[in-house]
């Protein structure tokens, strides 16, 4: 019998590695702050009066402003990338699909790009005044969801609907260089505040975080991640091939165009979020298919929950790394994932996932 | 007919010349089918078209309902699904299932309970011989291993079916990466499928096989059906030379005849 750990040991350990991660997350950072003094600030940050706790004004804005929803749009960004790397690997049928290498993240970027170029001065992360500010939070999501889309439709077709792992990682590696110019060509006609934006928010990184972006992230998660786990023994139909599942009763072109469109939705939603973040998508659902198997059932919830957690714990270490200065969080994923992948394709060889 | 295809042409997009012409042949309940052929003669494109998979001129009923139909609405879909199997030629899953996931993936359609789920698995991994293998992974088998547990998987789908219910199972060269012992075993136990009401199709190379377990053989060759009957009216030289190009000698051994 193969190594598989149980849902009663994995789930637990998940879950508690979730909790002490997001803990450390809200402890550590420019301000180090004690466990008990990171509990009374959130509890008179969420409800001033309560208890009449004995902690300093600025402990309670820091965890309630800055650490919490940047902890919470870790989660649901890692468990979105977690989420979309898994659904395109089985999108695929190929465990090196991950929405960074075939050129999902980078279309989606420069739909966001564009976005964030021909509006700026009301750029991404900051609450420009004015009518235009409230356009921007659907436009941005928005542009880089149809960038995501079509991205994800080119690579399948040009890689024959997913048979050839060649022509996938090369339509990649084309439509990287195409999104690369765009970009290039953007940050060209930019002005000096988009192109900050842009050039940080291309490294990746969750200091933008508000309450207001976490929540379209969660609610595109919840909805997208929900309405794919329904799909799941279609998902596990599909690894068979396509023809093998139309014969098991799935409808497979509508069940790849919605793998397509919500994995598109997501992306944008996560990339105008917190920028291009790679390889976790690459990293998280293979760790938890050589935990737990390839069944789809466990493996997109799971995929979330791992997914979160090593964003945020990626993210803690680009904070205090060079602290006070923070890192883009996308360098230490790149870190992290980048000799992952070449181990992959090393594995490849032998052509079991 | 639980399969009627009638006056099918095939033709591929940019092929000058039609790779099946203007067939009709009905597949009947209780019987296999040996679809024959030399390389390339559409056999594979025929239970592709039976599928759906591939553009054609012509009408294919299965169970009496245009094809076209049972795909439209989801409910159709997968009740057909619960007596409509095809077994491919190759597998390419690559993902680490154990063979036991592999052959549970073929009770998709239905809604039985997880324990119904083992007793059935348990059923026809050992019926395909693969019970030894249930905890290994699928991707690790060798090619004629994989192809029995991909027959356990679809047995298992057909079991689906309601009591009464009429199947159809096709069979795309089910024998090509198997062992002496296990051809003879896969195709003794696609006669006894048939016996339980359903029409069983299957592609074959082997002749001698084909005469000795199928109940009519179907020769296909320059897009026509060259010879469709039983096997003793088939299994001669002059037919044999004139589909494959191949002139043989038929000898008989113990009550058999084999072509050599």
């Amino acid at each position: 019998m193969e190594f598989r750990l149980s849902d009663k040991s994995l789930l637990p350990a998940l879950v508690a590695l979730l909790l002490l991660g997001s803990c450390v997350s809200l402890a550590v950072g420019a301000m180090t702050i004690g466990w008990r003094d990171v509990l009374a600030g959130l509890i008179h940050w969420s409800w001033p009066g309560f208890l009449e706790l004995d902690v300093p004004e600025q402990y309670a804005l820091v965890l309630g402003e800055i650490r919490l929803p940047r902890l919470v749009m870790g989660l649901m960004v890692g468990g979105t990338l977690g989420l979309c790397g898994a659904v395109m690997q089985g999108l695929f049928r190929n465990p090196l699909a991950d929405p960074g290498i075939i050129g999902v993240s980078a279309g989606a970027g420069v739909g966001a790009a564009f976005v964030l170029v021909f509006a700026s001065g009301a750029a991404l992360t900051t609450f420009a005044g004015g009518i235009f500010k409230d356009l921007q939070w659907f436009l941005l999501p928005l542009a880089a969801s149809l960038g995501g889309a079509l991205s994800t439709w080119l690579v399948y077709r040009l890689g024959d609907r997913g048979k050839s792992v060649v022509m996938m990682l090369l339509a990649g590696v084309a439509i990287n260089a195409l999104a690369g110019a765009a970009i290039g060509l953007l940050n060209y006609v930019a002005d000096d505040r988009a192109l900050r934006d842009i050039t940080l928010w291309q490294m990746g990184t969750l200091g933008g975080a508000t309450w207001g972006t976490v929540a379209v992230s969660a609610l595109v998660l919840m909805i997208g991640g929900a309405l794919l786990w329904r799909r799941a023994p279609a998902l596990n139909a599909l690894l068979l091939g396509e023809s093998e599942a139309r014969h098991l009763g799935v409808d497979v072109v509508r069940l790849k165009q919605l793998m397509i469109v919500l994995t598109a939705i997501a992306m944008g939603a996560a990339v105008s979020a917190a920028g291009m973040i790679g390889f976790i998508g690459l990293v998280v659902p293979h760790t938890i298919r050589l935990l737990r198997g390839p069944d789809h059932r466990y493996l997109l919830p799971y995929s979330v929950l791992a997914g979160g957690l090593l964003l945020v714990l990626a993210d803690t270490v680009a904070r205090t790394l060079v602290a006070p200065a923070e890192m883009p969080v996308g360098i230490i994923t790149a870190l992290l994932g980048a000799p992952f992948f070449i181990y992959l394709l090393w594995q490849q060889r032998q052509q079991i996932f | 007919m639980l399969l009627e295809v009638t006056d099918l042409t095939i033709q591929y997009p940019r092929a000058t010349a039609p790779l099946l012409e203007h067939i009709s042949l009905g597949f009947a309940c209780g019987e296999v089918t040996a679809l024959l052929g030399p390389n390339g003669c559409g056999k594979t494109s025929l239970l592709r078209a039976i599928s759906g998979e591939l553009d054609y001129r012509g009408n294919i009923q299965l169970f009496g309902r245009p094809q076209a139909d049972w795909y439209r609405r989801q409910n159709d879909h997968r009740a057909l699904a619960r007596r409509y199997g095809l077994l491919p030629q190759h597998s390419n899953l690559n993902f680490a299932f154990t063979c036991g996931e592999v052959v549970q993936l073929g009770l998709a359609p239905g809604s039985l309970s997880r324990a119904e789920q083992e007793e059935r698995i348990g059923h026809f991994m050992q019926r395909a011989d693969v019970w030894h293998l249930r905890d290994r992974l699928f991707p690790s088998l060798s090619g004629g291993e994989k192809q029995r547990v991909q027959l356990a998987r679809v047995l298992s789908q057909l079991s689906l079916a309601d009591a009464g219910d009429k199947k159809i199972l096709l069979l795309d060269e089910p024998t090509s990466a198997l062992d002496l012992k296990h051809q003879h075993d896969v195709l003794a136990l696609a006669r006894e499928v048939a016996g339980d009401n359903t029409a069983v199709v299957t592609v074959l190379h082997d002749l001698n096989l084909a005469a000795r377990y199928a109940d009519r053989l179907v020769m296909l060759a320059n897009g026509l059906v060259q010879a469709d009957g039983n096997p003793a009216e088939l299994l001669q030289p002059e037919l044999v030379e004139q589909v494959y190009g191949y002139r043989g000698q038929l000898v008989d051994v113990a009550g058999y005849r084999a072509l050599l």
